[in-house]
């Protein structure tokens, strides 16, 4: 079982704005697989057809409000997981989205960032900070629950406890 | 201190005294609904959950309705690892092609879903059936796993927000324009992480179909569920249907909400969503210009027989205007049996539509009345964010039945009114 590290992570700026809905992340018509690579290799097709041919591992996402509102697709998180997204930073994430990224291992972080398309930027989760050209911006950690969850390889990991200890 | 019907049922199921909104729990599930999109991650993570994993089958739910009657070979194989799932591990509650209908619809005729208890189903319209008074909760398809087996998941506990709506609705006006109203008041995001639990004279006088209506879309206000207190209505429907025992739960009367808003029935005319957000709403019959491509009526939203009575009343002896495709299709098995008995589905033959049986296809693009590049619809359903029913430049405009069945005749956006 893979475990994640939130340490410390740098990548390349894709910004988005507001009500990034999943339709847009993965469209309808690709929810025929759950390889994270075949997804990938449509994500934002309709949006932004660049996305999936110059997206490189460690790149990070930037939005606004309501990141991943709409369906329930956990194809969603996958297809950015497989695209090597680093973490998505977004002012609020759609409710449905957000359990499922940490279910898959794909890291979030609700802060209001002021960067641009191709930016770097800085992400430390130990310290809560973001670091961007524009100055730091710092973020409330997931609570203690769900970063647990997310560390010790998310839902699939603590389902197999759970029935371990059930017996 | 009083309690939501949110924090009522997940302290009932989590078996605490009472929970607190950000609290986080674990409580006990009473049904879990997969559908054929949704099942194949699902079971992709199953079969990580190590050997000792099994479904349990009193409470797991499998519907075949997205992308059947499977429309490539890819669907093909994704509908056959749901099936083969379903023999495999003995689950009953498992609704073939032809069986059932569109999963939302099947878990409420059905009788799964039930006053007082916790639904989860990996599909994000899961919140229609808290019309009942169940919380009725989307979730992902590895949590819709977990649950599966374990018969647990972890719940956030939402704040409250209420919803009071008195007055009656005018001629034309259902409860999807009261849906839409709201989300056009107070956002797409407006309600996130949060329920909605609907309340007011209105709701008194509507259908169990005019409220699964507006349950159905409080995700489109980014709530976590949309719910309603039980009344004689709901028992009604559950009598000789329920599957088990039930027990009501409604709000204290010292419940402590986030938020209260309230609305006035008569001030909610038939109401449009324009493209790209569900909350971008205008009034019918501000939209006459607008000339239409296709008239979809169907979905967990609008595919009701209610739905489709109001259509008929409007085609009858009327003709879908000839730049106009109208696609019909019914909800469920039940609904469409029922549009046969009643004569409805002669009433749109004979209207120059093209109906079908059930299926969620067209409604998220998926197939069976995919729009082309600048295409133009009208329809019953939930979403019209950039792309949803095919092409990305084609466009979506959400109405009620009445409002996509008098459009279809006229070939542009119309208020039925026009037609009266």
């Amino acid at each position: 079982m893979s475990v994640l590290k939130l340490g410390r992570i740098r990548g390349r700026v894709w910004r988005f704005g507001d009500n990034v809905d999943t339709d847009q992340i993965i469209p309808a018509e690709y929810l025929v697989t759950a390889d994270e690579k075949e997804l990938a290799e449509h994500a934002f097709e309709k949006v932004r057809p660049e996305f999936a041919v110059e997206v490189k591992p460690g790149d990070i996402i930037v939005a606004g409000r309501n990141f991943g509102c709409g369906s329930s697709r956990e194809h969603a998180p996958l297809a950015l997981k497989g695209a090597g997204i680093g973490a998505v930073v977004a002012e609020s994430f759609a409710r449905i989205f957000f359990r499922n990224s940490i279910n898959v291992g794909l890291p979030l972080v609700e802060a209001k960032l002021d960067v641009e398309d191709g930016e770097e930027v800085e992400i430390d989760f130990e310290r809560g900070i973001i670091a961007t050209q524009r100055g730091s911006v710092s973020f409330k950690p997931l609570p203690p629950f769900l970063r647990k969850l997310l560390e010790s390889g998310g839902l699939v990991a603590y389902t197999r406890r759970r029935l371990e200890e059930l017996g | 201190m009083g309690a939501t019907m949110a924090e009522k049922i997940l302290a009932e199921k989590a078996g605490k005294r009472e929970v607190s909104p950000g609290e986080i729990v674990e409580a006990e599930v009473d049904c879990v609904m997969l559908n054929d999109v949704t099942a194949l991650p699902a079971i992709k993570a199953f079969e990580r959950f190590g050997e000792r994993a099994k479904p349990k089958p009193e409470i797991t739910v499998l519907v075949q309705d997205h992308y059947v009657p499977n429309k490539d070979i890819p669907s093909a194989e994704q509908a056959k690892a749901m099936r083969e799932f379903a023999r495999k591990h003995g689950i009953k509650h498992y609704y073939e092609v032809g069986r059932g209908g569109i999963c939302h619809q099947v878990l409420f005729e059905e009788g799964f879903a039930a006053p007082g208890r916790l639904l989860v189903g990996a599909d994000s319209h899961t919140c229609t059936c808290g019309a009942l008074g169940a919380f009725c909760v989307g979730v992902g398809s590895t949590e819709a796993a977990s649950a599966m087996v374990l018969g647990r998941l972890w719940f956030r506990v939402p704040e409250t927000i209420k919803v009071e709506v008195d007055g009656r609705l005018g001629e034309h006006v259902m409860g999807k324009d009261v849906i839409l109203h709201i989300i056009g008041d107070i956002g797409v995001d407006g309600a996130l992480y949060r329920a909605l639990e609907f309340h007011g004279s209105t709701l008194k006088h509507l259908s169990l179909s005019d409220r699964l209506s507006i349950t159905n879309m409080a995700v489109e206000a980014g709530a976590k569920t949309g719910i309603m207190p039980p009344d004689a209505r709901v028992r009604e429907h559950l009598r000789g249907r329920v599957r088990g025992g039930y027990t009501e739960v409604h709000p204290d009367p010292d419940a402590v909400y986030a938020e209260e808003l309230s609305y006035s029935a008569e001030e909610i005319p038939p109401t449009v969503a324009k493209p790209y957000l569900p909350s971008n709403t205008a009034p019918a019959s501000e939209l006459g210009h607008i000339t239409i491509d296709q008239a979809y009526l169907g979905s967990c939203t609008n595919g009701r027989i209610e739905d489709l009575r109001v259509a008929a009343r409007i085609l009858m002896g009327r003709k879908v205007h000839p730049d106009v495709r109208m696609i019909v299709v019914p909800a469920s098995r039940k609904v469409y049996m029922q549009a046969v008995e009643e004569g409805l589905v002669e009433v749109f033959l004979h209207a120059g539509a093209f109906v079908s049986g059930p299926t969620c296809g067209a409604c998220l693009g998926g197939y069976m009345g995919v729009l082309g590049r600048g295409e133009r619809a009208i329809s019953s359903t939930n979403r019209n964010f950039v792309g949803r029913m095919g092409h990305a430049e084609s466009e979506v405009y959400l109405a009620n039945p009445a409002v996509v069945a008098a459009s279809a005749v006229t070939g542009r956006i119309t208020d039925p009114a026009e037609l009266d």
